[in-house]
């Protein structure tokens, strides 16, 4: 049994301590929002933020993660407000399939809160999130867009 | 030795009924008739296509599969021109392959491949938005009792030109529903259209940046328990034995269950337990004979493809190729390779099943409702009006998800806890190593030049595997497999872009025993890396410039031409290019779409690092619907293909595939995108594909660009085996 925080919300959930925190999110709290891809770090769609910071969800434990903040793609709108890269994510009509987006988000708005105006380097170095559609092009596009926001 | 499929029978018979592609041309309208049909919330139905809610709500259905393409948006947007609806009250909702079978397949074709959605149910939609027009502004006009003449109807309102009289749809949809539809409907003239053409935004973007968005793979069910798979590595193979005490007591495990002759599924509360506990649980297996086979006994089986004595099936021919050859002045060999691909859609393959003793259902991401349907039927052993399978959202299909593989598995499963809804989802690594993978060919390129350098004749030999051997033998034609020839026919949808006075194009089938599968773009991939890249060589190895070589030979073939001329013209060809740039050509067609590239590249690191810069990529697809998603495709399809050239290909050991993540199988990241360019030439009067075909344009043109570089010419895929890498 463990405890875990997400957004805002306890949860009490009956997994062992080595259980990715992913599939706690995702069975257990019942937030499906956040996805499985690779089970191995590699892609990111399981991305989300603890303690602000963007983990791949997948590989990180349940025992790790105790006591900390856990925000998921349905805890980043405020008050119902959409963040602003989800709002730049509609402007620029940036998803295809949709399945990396919610891991894609997750990075970025973890980009900006520690750099506002991001560099096309700065997205190159931070954001390795796999997309088989290829929205790269979009995501660049809606990135600058939410950085100038 | 070719591999022979073993054939469900019934399944085949009505997963052919189901993808045949061909049926749903001809295909009545359903009439509203004296009865009105009603949607689930009441809503009257005014055709099969068209429900309207009092509240002037459009809900459009959609058959077929939206898995990113966007097709869900332009099909939409077909009906709405029609029905002159508004726009902005347009939502769109899928009808189920049970309902359709109930209906006489009232929708038509369900199947979402071959760059089909758009262009193959084009005609019907449209009619069908048309048909509900006339039927509501019949409805206005009775009730006005004037003249249907004097009505028109836009933006969901029907006015009544001479009293200037308006109603809405949303209250004349009851009425509409009940009248009978005309016989006959025009469509309009595409001059006149004003919502086909425009890139309006998606209908299904919100709920994708905000995690509501359900896929297959969150589905939730009261009761329902999740199931996690193997299957035999080796393709082939089967289940000798499983030591399932081991597990009995691991915690959340329910049951153990064995699935046909080849796989193991574990049963548990949540997939994590059932994930943990198959990889604890000893399981034998049996290698089906395929156990020796490797990537180095598939490619010496290829090689001996390219034996005079060895049978091949003809594609393509005019004059004597071999004759031209062996006279000419000069002669130009290549051998050229591509591998084995797996799609590795995002959401891995997963289904959700309910099995009850006297009704299935299912809820899946799928590529084609309607197969899905027929393996629930099959593997559920009920008949049609017990089944039906819910589609979702797909994570991803690119071909892998019109298979049903993963259907009939969570049905078998379910069937064996009958009452309990049963979640089945693969692991990354099940999903890499069970795939229906873009086939392995290797390809002999000649050509032969007279005296004065011109080239005489083209002699293209394929030695590999065929798709549909396996997965559509009932499509082979007198044994040839004509996917094989895609962009290399004389005419028709995939027609070669060049006049060759002696041209020979065949392929010598090698089936090994690797399942191969429909992968974004098919043949193309590799059909038009072997011949652009081989275009290159020949006019090189004249001393010409590559794209004035490609004009000579494509004076009749304007289309081909218009969308090589389009790239070369933006790239700049013929003028210089930055300090340190090299550029490449490509053109092909495919999908019924005429399609071109062109790359700008730089090189560093002696060879081994490739910048990519910029693709200009151009495409003729008749008609555009939605211009801002072809963009969409045009560079997404870049990124799978680029994907496939630098880090792709699956080999094969000890009969199995060896990549099983994407630390294995990787895929281009942001950093690896090159700035897209898409120029969109719709010519009309045809009505092509646009998912698909610019993917093959993409690999051609890099590595024609890398020649020019390095002076070294790659003539095999991924570039990792050749220690070239992303700059």
């Amino acid at each position: 049994m463990a405890n875990l925080t997400i957004n805002g919300k306890s949860f009490d959930v009956d997994v062992e301590p080595d259980t990715p925190l992913l599939w706690a999110i995702r069975e257990n709290a019942g937030l499906t929002g956040t996805k499985y891809g690779c089970g191995i770090a590699q892609c990111g769609a399981c991305t989300v933020h603890v303690g602000g910071v963007a983990m791949r969800s997948c590989s990180v434990m349940v025992s790790e993660v105790a006591g900390k903040k856990i925000t998921t793609i349905e805890g980043l709108a405020d008050n119902g407000n959409l963040h602003k890269v989800q709002q730049a994510w509609i402007a620029n009509d940036v998803p295809q399939c949709g399945y990396c987006q919610s891991g894609m988000i997750m990075a970025v708005a973890a980009l900006l809160k520690d750099k506002p105006k991001p560099t096309d380097d700065d997205i190159n170095e931070a954001i390795t999130n796999i997309c088989r559609c290829g929205t790269f092009q979009q995501v660049r596009e809606a990135i600058h867009a939410a950085a100038n926001a | 030795m070719n591999h022979i499929p073993k054939l469900d029978r019934r399944a085949f018979v009505i997963g052919s009924a189901a993808l045949g592609s061909g049926l749903a041309l001809g295909l009545d309208i359903p009439l509203g008739g004296p009865t009105v049909v009603r949607a689930a919330d009441g809503s009257p139905e005014i055709n099969a296509w068209v429900v309207i809610r009092p509240d002037d709500t459009v809900v459009i259905r959609i058959a077929r599969s939206e898995m990113g393409q966007g097709s869900l948006t332009g099909l939409a947007q077909l009906v709405a021109e029609e029905l002159d609806c508004d726009w902005s009250k347009v939502t769109t909702e899928y009808p189920t392959p049970g309902q359709s079978v109930a209906r006489k397949r009232a929708w038509g074709d369900f199947s979402t491949g071959g760059s089909r959605g758009i262009r193959a149910s084009a005609d019907y939609v449209r009619k069908g938005g048309a048909t509900a027009r006339a039927m509501l502004i019949q409805a206005a006009a009775e009730e006005w009792k004037v003249p249907v003449s004097e009505c028109i109807a836009a933006n969901s309102v029907v006015t009544h030109t001479p009293s200037g009289r308006k109603t809405t749809y949303g209250k004349v949809a009851e009425a509409a529903a009940k009248v009978s539809p005309p016989a006959d409907v025009k469509v309009k003239d595409p001059k006149d259209w004003k919502l086909v053409g425009k890139g309006v935004k998606r209908l299904d973007t919100a709920d994708k940046t905000t995690g509501k968005m359900l896929y297959g793979i969150d589905m939730k069910l009261p009761g329902m328990l999740n199931a996690a798979i193997k299957q035999c590595p080796v393709f082939g193979g089967k289940v000798k034995s499983f030591d399932e005490a081991k597990i009995a007591n691991m915690k959340g495990v329910k049951k153990v269950v064995k699935v046909g002759e080849s796989t193991v599924a574990v049963v548990a509360d949540t997939w994590w337990h059932a994930k943990t506990a198959l990889d604890a649980l000893p399981i034998v297996w049996d290698d089906g004979g395929n156990g020796q086979v490797s990537s180095a006994s598939i490619a010496k089986w290829l090689e001996e493809g390219f034996d005079p004595s060895q049978p091949t099936y003809i594609g393509n021919e005019n004059g004597d190729a071999k004759a031209a050859i062996a006279g000419a002045a000069k002669k130009v060999e290549a051998f050229y390779d591509y591998p084995y691909q797996n799609h590795a859609t995002m959401e891995p393959m997963n289904a959700t099943a309910l099995y009850t003793a006297d009704r299935c259902e299912v809820w899946c991401g799928t590529q084609n409702g309607e197969a899905a349907f027929a393996a629930t039927l099959e593997a559920s052993g009920l008949p049609a009006d017990k089944c039906d399978v819910h589609k979702l959202i797909l994570g991803g299909g690119f071909g892998r998800r019109g298979q049903t593989d993963y259907v009939r598995q969570a049905v078998l499963i379910a069937k064996e806890m009958p009452g309990t809804p049963i979640k089945l989802l693969w692991t990354r690594e099940e999903d890499m190593q069970h795939g229906y993978y873009h086939p392995v060919t290797r390809c002999k390129m000649t050509g032969a030049f007279d005296a004065n350098n011109n080239l005489t004749a083209l002699h293209m030999r394929i030695s590999g595997q065929s798709i549909l051997f396996t997965l559509r033998p009932e499509a082979l034609v007198n044994g040839k497999d004509p996917v094989t020839f895609q962009g290399l026919n004389a005419s028709g949808e995939t027609a070669i872009g060049y006049s060759v006075p002696n041209l020979l194009i065949e392929h010598s089938m090698r089936n090994p025993h690797v399942p191969p599968g429909f992968w974004r773009g098919v043949n193309v991939n590799h059909n038009a890396i072997y011949l652009e890249c081989f275009m290159d060589e020949l006019a090189q190895s004249v001393g010409q410039d590559p794209l004035e070589f490609r004009r000579k030979l494509m004076s009749k073939h304007p289309k081909h031409l218009a969308v090589l001329n389009a790239v070369a013209e933006r790239i700049g060809w013929g003028t210089p290019a930055p300090q340190g740039v090299y550029r490449g050509l490509a053109q092909f067609m495919g999908f019924n779409s005429y399609v071109a590239g062109a790359a700008e590249i730089s090189v560093t690191d002696n060879g081994s690092k490739i910048k990519v810069h910029r693709i200009v990529g151009a495409t003729d697809p008749g008609y555009a619907v939605n211009p801002a998603q072809i963009d969409r495709q045009v560079a997404g399809s870049f990124v799978y293909g680029l994907s496939g050239l630098f880090y792709g290909g699956c080999t094969v050991k000890d009969g199995r595939i060896e990549q099983a993540n994407f630390d294995s199988y990787n895929s281009m990241r942001i950093a690896e995108m090159p700035k897209v360019e898409s120029i969109i030439i719709p010519s009309g009067g045809f009505w092509g594909g646009v998912g698909e075909p610019t993917i093959c344009v993409a690999a051609p043109a890099v590595l024609n660009a890398y020649f020019l570089a390095t002076g070294k010419r790659i003539r095999s895929v991924p570039l990792k085996d050749q220690n070239i890498a992303f700059a």
